[in-house]
């Protein structure tokens, strides 16, 4: 029991991915893949500290009524645990300095990023990058060539120099709160996926750069590399035919969003058990 | 007290919202501003301190990164004009509600009754604006003023101390609930008067019928025993109104109709439904024997069939034209969120999968001056994509499938179909999951949203014409967000077995859902007061029928009914107990213990008399347009490719997530750079199987004008063969009817009905003969049938219109194709009969002609071809297969080459016909029945002997270069086009919607 590695993924009040993600949990080798909902968590029967490795998914928390993922940090923030006066929040901050893993894909980014968990500079937990409205002012479904940074810190990319995934959002560019911030991410190679054009260069170009990120920006890690969060899906390319093309191209069984997976479950089998 | 909060993007960061509408004023108006900007307002009303109030403002309800914050003075500065756009109240505000929740998540205190948060926005108007202008941009553009209302500011107006005022748009009034009693022994002048001032849509005949029921001494006699007079209450009148409506009772399916041919014969068809749609599914599941995949049809809230021995499939289209015409946005996406509910509503409940979206509109560039009350088609579009954005979006739901269908009849009526398929366990715990019953005892328990006046007199409404009164409480907003939470406890509550019936509340709410989950008892006690009001002042009848959305009604055993109301307050998910179910045989309201509604099951839901239409059909003088072949086919080719009902709908079908759960294997948009059109949906549901279900339809309103039977015909065979080309059983299909008419009852306003009806019933033989045909069960379906506009002289019907929607299976989506060239080398061919139809075609229609020959199906000789198809496809003998249907072979070889990124040499001489055919006719012909197949080389031999005795033309190859080259019946090129010009044609017309 003590060898299995525990994935847990928060579903409820909007979240939508939490199946695939825990799906692709479970395809990377992860023993337990638990789809947990956070009234679970509020009521206390479900503790983060349960599970090494945590996924905040995709979807609409509170259909991002105030500003993606907004009111879903807040709940973090503010609602008890039944019985306690410790938050989920509190419960995660524990969760990260156990040195366990989280990732945020779409609106699990958003969520760490308002949050303040990403990229968490100067380890105060103070939001200083923000995702907001695509240049294009609309949501948009295509996918997206990624550079992978390989001096990133980032255990989920160790290894991998460029990915093709779906981006699939309304609110994806990430801005920083002053150029400094901007510099000290590049700095310490936080950036860990860019939007790339053919040549796998970053890019600012609409529609390889689909939302106008600066600095071409998809994801970013925190400084320990083990807090990661990105706008694309990896959990939507775990087979071959999740590609776009793959009725036209030779493609591996496996897609390349399950890497990022397989590298968690490996840096928990490595690390944690 | 209120404070105002209002929200701003700090100084340098891009606006993209405010660029956005910029760009819309100038493209919906023809209004140049030098810029817009936008601020969010929060207005609370609510016992907070100040500190409380900051909290909120600077915590959830802005971002500190981008954004700035103002309490109770002005951000806006440096504008020319503002204008604030606000909801009405009462009017769903899901922001609102999302950030009231955010509040009392940080205080730890609930909201007291009457305390709430009201958004609005604020758009800052930079240029050349005044007040008029202004007004028309609020008006024509920013705002709806059914559900918002808005201030206009100049820059000298703006308080510079405190901003705009404070307004709450709380719903006041002092309406006390009463009862009242309607007088039915009044002349038949007076009862139809009633029927139009109540908005009824009832007419004499069921106006006298219901006189003739409070006559009826022995009704009197239960009438006074239970307290209540001779007369009806107006719980009762407004109940039977909604029960009787046309929307809910589908009296013109289900008329007696008196047909009669071109030739004279006559004839009587008791019912459309029962006998052409019921009657086609009972022949062809008999038929079927131990393969019938059928497992519930017609009588739930959608159809079901057989995935495989463990899943089941769960299959549902709506239609929601009404308040999408009067309110775009909300219509839609209550429109997506309402057929969401269909699914999980059906048996003991399903999980959501996919989405299906089919709009019908004018052209978004219509030019013409509109009548009054209709919006413009360009925001009819932007709002209705918008809204099932939205719904979908935000729900989880990807939507796979969908087609936009122009005509400029649409502008009187808008045709929005939203399509949802939801997969179920074939058994749960222990029994069929397609089933379910309510026991005796059984409590009534409402879920979800709370009841306002929203969409009161929704289903008498959409049972008439678009007219000057149309009420403004037709239209409700949807909240995506509230049913996706309640969707989450309802699926634990289903596996907990807390339940043991549940529907969904759509049109007629609680009088609908409650009352037809009583049938299985034979009756009801429903104590109206325990439903919870998102406001007071609502009438015990207006609680009965209102349209609230986000709403369930389920049957709860009484020894579950605890647990199930502790799960709903965990998850957080309003739920009520109404009462119980019965077996007293009666239909029975009661408000504050007092009885207000008390009327026979019986009489409530098979009193309704059967309408007589009289139909006659008429074989109209059509004729074939005479004019001589182009002398630039390119050019001919070049400007089919960019109409509106060919070319690219990418930028709409980017708009809708299609990936999300990860099961879309065959996505909408395809080939070498992500951007043909795919013909069909595969959809993976299950992570441990490769099973898949298919997904399509069929649509083609333009040959209504020539014949309705072969338009059905069409459209049957276009869904089947969208959906075998990509690799769907044809053998493992049921079909979806979905009817939008205009009104086919003879009348002083529809002079034309007999003609009308005629249509209808030759669209409805043709649905039994071809499903009959095909072996296609029909397992759900719905028609809309007033989708008329009339104001003063001026009307508008929209032309017949049949969606035609197939689901199915797929053994192994490892075997799905899709519809783009693959290779050079690839051998082109081209399956079927190309024949002399272009009546109805969108090459005659761009030739302003109409034309006689209207497409033909020989279904038996299609079945063939299309079982071959399959049996290739399970050989992995395709390589792309794409069908032809608008714009014929000339517009599918295109479509094919440029999303494949090839060119294609292709021979006309080698097209298979049955007549001597001109080039253009050939290329552009819309006979049905024909798919393009592309083969590797080296499958030449296997495939061409499986086709051996079919027609399976080899008609030219895929080529390395870049042109489309197609040689005429001289051998001399006709067409000879480079492929990257052809796409930029057909992506040109819709790429900046």
């Amino acid at each position: 029991m003590s060898k299995h590695v525990r994935s847990m993924v928060i579903a409820g009040n909007g979240t939508n991915c939490e199946r695939e993600v825990a799906n692709a949990c479970r395809l990377a080798g992860a023993e337990v893949a638990d789809i947990v909902h956070v009234a679970e968590l509020l009521a206390g029967r479900v503790r983060l500290e349960d599970y090494h490795f945590l996924n905040l998914a995709g979807g609409f928390l509170d259909g991002d009524d105030l500003g993606s993922a907004k009111a879903g940090a807040n709940r973090l923030l503010s609602a008890p645990v039944a019985g306690t006066a410790e938050t989920v929040a509190d419960q995660l901050r524990q969760f990260v300095a156990d040195g366990k893993l989280v990732m945020g894909v779409c609106n699990g980014f958003q969520l760490m990023v308002k949050m303040g968990l990403l990229p968490n500079l100067d380890g105060s937990g103070r939001q200083t990058t923000s995702l907001t409205f695509n240049c294009g002012g609309r949501f948009e479904d295509r996918w997206s060539r990624l550079r992978v940074d390989q001096d990133s810190p980032c255990v989920f990319t160790r290894g991998l120099d460029d990915l093709y995934l779906p981006v699939r959002h309304g609110e994806g560019k990430f801005v920083t709160d002053s150029e400094a911030t901007l510099q000290t991410i590049e700095q310490q190679h936080l950036a860990v996926v860019k939007y790339a054009d053919a040549d796998l260069q970053p890019t600012l170009a609409y529609p390889d750069n689909p939302n106008g990120s600066v600095a071409a920006i998809a994801g970013v890690c925190d400084p320990s590399g083990r807090l990661f969060g990105l706008m694309p899906h990896p959990e939507a390319y775990v087979h071959r035919t999740h590609h776009p093309r793959w009725t036209r191209e030779e493609l591996p069984e496996k897609g390349m969003g399950l890497w990022l997976y397989e590298n968690a479950i490996r840096f928990v089998r490595d690390e944690l058990l | 007290m209120a404070w105002r909060i209002v929200v701003g993007l700090k100084a340098g960061v891009t606006d993209a919202r405010g660029d956005r509408v910029q760009r819309e004023i100038r493209e919906h108006l023809g209004i140049e501003l030098e810029s817009v900007r936008t601020l969010d307002v929060y207005t609370v009303d609510a016992g907070l301190s100040d500190a409380e109030v900051d909290a909120a403002a600077y915590g959830p309800f802005s971002d500190p990164v981008i954004q700035q914050v103002a309490i109770n003075q002005p951000l806006a500065s440096d504008f020319d004009m503002l204008i604030e756009v606000g909801f009405r109240p009462g009017v769903t505000d899901n922001i609102g509600r999302t950030a009231r929740e955010a509040i009392q998540y940080q205080t730890g205190r609930v909201f007291a009754a009457g305390e709430g948060v009201y958004t609005s926005t604020q758009y800052l108007l930079n240029g050349q604006v005044d007040k008029a202008t202004a007004e028309k941009i609020a008006s024509g553009f920013l705002a709806n003023g059914l559900i918002q209302r808005w201030s206009i500011l100049s820059r000298d107006e703006l308080d510079p101390q405190i901003g705009v005022p404070v307004t709450v748009p709380k719903v006041t009034g002092d309406s006390t609930p009463q009862v009242t009693t309607i007088n039915l022994n009044v002349s038949d002048e007076e009862l139809l008067q009633i029927s139009r001032d109540g908005m009824l849509a009832l007419n004499l005949e069921e106006m006298t019928k219901l006189q003739a029921h409070v006559n009826d001494p022995a009704v009197q006699q239960v009438r006074t025993h239970m307290g209540l007079g001779a007369e009806l209450t107006d719980v009762e009148l407004e109940a039977l109104a909604q029960t009787w409506s046309e929307h809910c009772k589908h009296k013109i399916f289900s008329a007696r109709i008196e047909y009669q041919d071109e030739n004279g014969n006559r004839e009587t068809i008791d019912s459309l439904f029962k006998t052409y749609i019921v009657g086609a599914t009972r022949e062809i599941r008999k038929k079927m024997g131990e393969r019938d995949f059928c497992l519930s049809v017609f009588k739930d809230n959608a159809g079901v069939i057989r995935f495989n021995d463990d899943w089941s499939l769960v299959f549902k289209v709506e239609t929601h034209n009404s308040p999408s015409a009067l309110d775009p946005y909300g219509g839609a996406l209550t429109g997506i969120v309402g057929v969401n509910r269909d699914g999980v509503g059906t048996g003991m409940g399903a999980r959501l999968i996919f989405n299906t979206d089919v709009f019908c509109f004018a052209s978004p560039f219509l030019e013409k001056e509109l009548p009054p009350r209709l919006l413009h088609p360009r925001r009819i579009f932007e709002g209705v994509v918008e809204g099932v954005e939205h719904g979908g979006n935000k729900s989880g739901i990807p939507t796979v499938n969908g087609s936009l269908v122009f005509d400029d009849r649409f502008a009187g009526k808008p045709l929005v179909y939203c399509g949802t398929a939801a997969i179920m366990p074939a058994e749960l715990n222990g029994k069929p999951c397609h089933e379910k019953k309510v026991l005796v005892g059984d409590h009534i328990v409402m879920a979800g949203g709370r009841i306002g006046k929203d969409g009161i007199h929704g289903a008498t409404f959409s049972s008439e014409e678009l007219h000057e009164g149309s009420p403004v409480t037709a239209v409700q907003i949807g909240d995506p967000i509230t049913q996706r939470k309640m969707f989450d406890f309802l699926a634990i509550a289903q596996q907990r077995g807390l339940y043991n019936s549940i529907t969904d509340n759509g049109a007629g709410g609680l009088s609908s859902s409650v009352g037809e989950m009583a049938e299985d008892t034979g009756g009801f006690e429903m104590h109206l007061d325990r439903a919870p009001l998102k406001y007071p002042g609502l009438q015990p009848w207006e609680i009965l029928i209102s349209e609230a959305q986000e709403r369930m009604t389920l049957a709860v055993p009484p020894e579950s009914l605890a647990e199930f109301m502790s799960l709903a307050a965990e998850m957080d998910v309003e739920v009520a107990d109404l009462g119980l179910f019965t077996d007293s045989g009666y239909f029975h309201c009661l408000y504050e213990g007092k009885t207000v509604c008390y009327l026979s099951m019986e009489f409530i839901h098979e009193g309704v008399p059967q309408m007589v239409i009289p139909a006659r059909w008429e074989v109209k003088d059509h004729t074939e347009p005479e004019f001589s072949q182009p002398a630039d086919l390119n050019a001919t080719l070049a400007g089919l490719l960019g109409h509106l009902n060919i070319c690219s709908k990418e930028s709409v079908v980017r708009r809708y997530d299609h990936e999300v759960q990860a099961g879309t294997v065959i996505k909408p948009l395809t080939g070498a750079a992500n951007d043909g059109p795919s013909d069909a949906a595969v959809f993976r549901p299950v992570f441990d199987s490769f099973e898949g279900t298919v997904v399509s339809h069929g649509i083609c309103p333009t040959y209504s004008d020539i014949d309705t039977y072969h338009m059905m015909a069409c459209a049957i065979d276009e869904g089947l063969r969208n959906y075998v080309s990509t690799g769907g059983n044809i053998d493992h299909v049921a079909g979806l009817d979905n009817f939008c008419w205009c009104d086919p009852v003879k009348s002083e306003k529809t002079p034309d009905g007999e003609y009308k009806a005629a249509q209808l019933v030759r669209a409805n033989k043709a649905l039994y003969d071809y499903c009959v045909a095909f072996g296609v069960p029909l397992i759900s379906g719905k028609d809309s049938m007033k989708n008329d506009y009339q104001i003063g002289d001026t009307k508008i019907s929209i032309p017949p219109t049949v969606l035609f929607s197939v689901i199915g299976k797929i053994e192994d989506v490892r075997k799905a194709v899709s519809m783009d060239v693959k290779r050079p080398g690839d051998l082109v061919y081209l399956l079927g009969i190309t024949r002399d139809e272009l009546g109805g075609s969108e090459y005659y229609q761009s030739l302003g002609a109409l034309g006689k020959n209207v497409p033909r199906v020989d279904a038996s000789y299609a079945l063939d071809l299309y079982r071959a198809v399959n049996q290739a496809q399970a050989q992995g003998l395709i390589a792309s297969c794409h069908d032809l249907s608008d714009g014929g072979l000339g517009v599918c070889l295109a479509e094919k080459a440029f999303a494949g990124g090839f060119g294609i040499n292709a021979d006309l001489r080698k097209v298979k016909t049955d007549s001597e055919l001109r080039e253009d006719k050939l290329l552009f012909s819309e006979s049905q029945s024909r798919l393009l197949i592309t083969v590797r080389a080296e499958n030449k031999q296997d495939f061409e002997a499986l086709f051996s005795g079919r027609d399976a033309c080899h008609i030219g190859e895929v080529t390395e270069s870049t042109q489309l080259k197609i040689l005429g019946l001289q051998g001399q090129p006709v067409i000879h086009s480079d492929i990257y010009q052809l796409k930029d044609a057909w992506q040109a017309p819709l790429r900046e919607l």
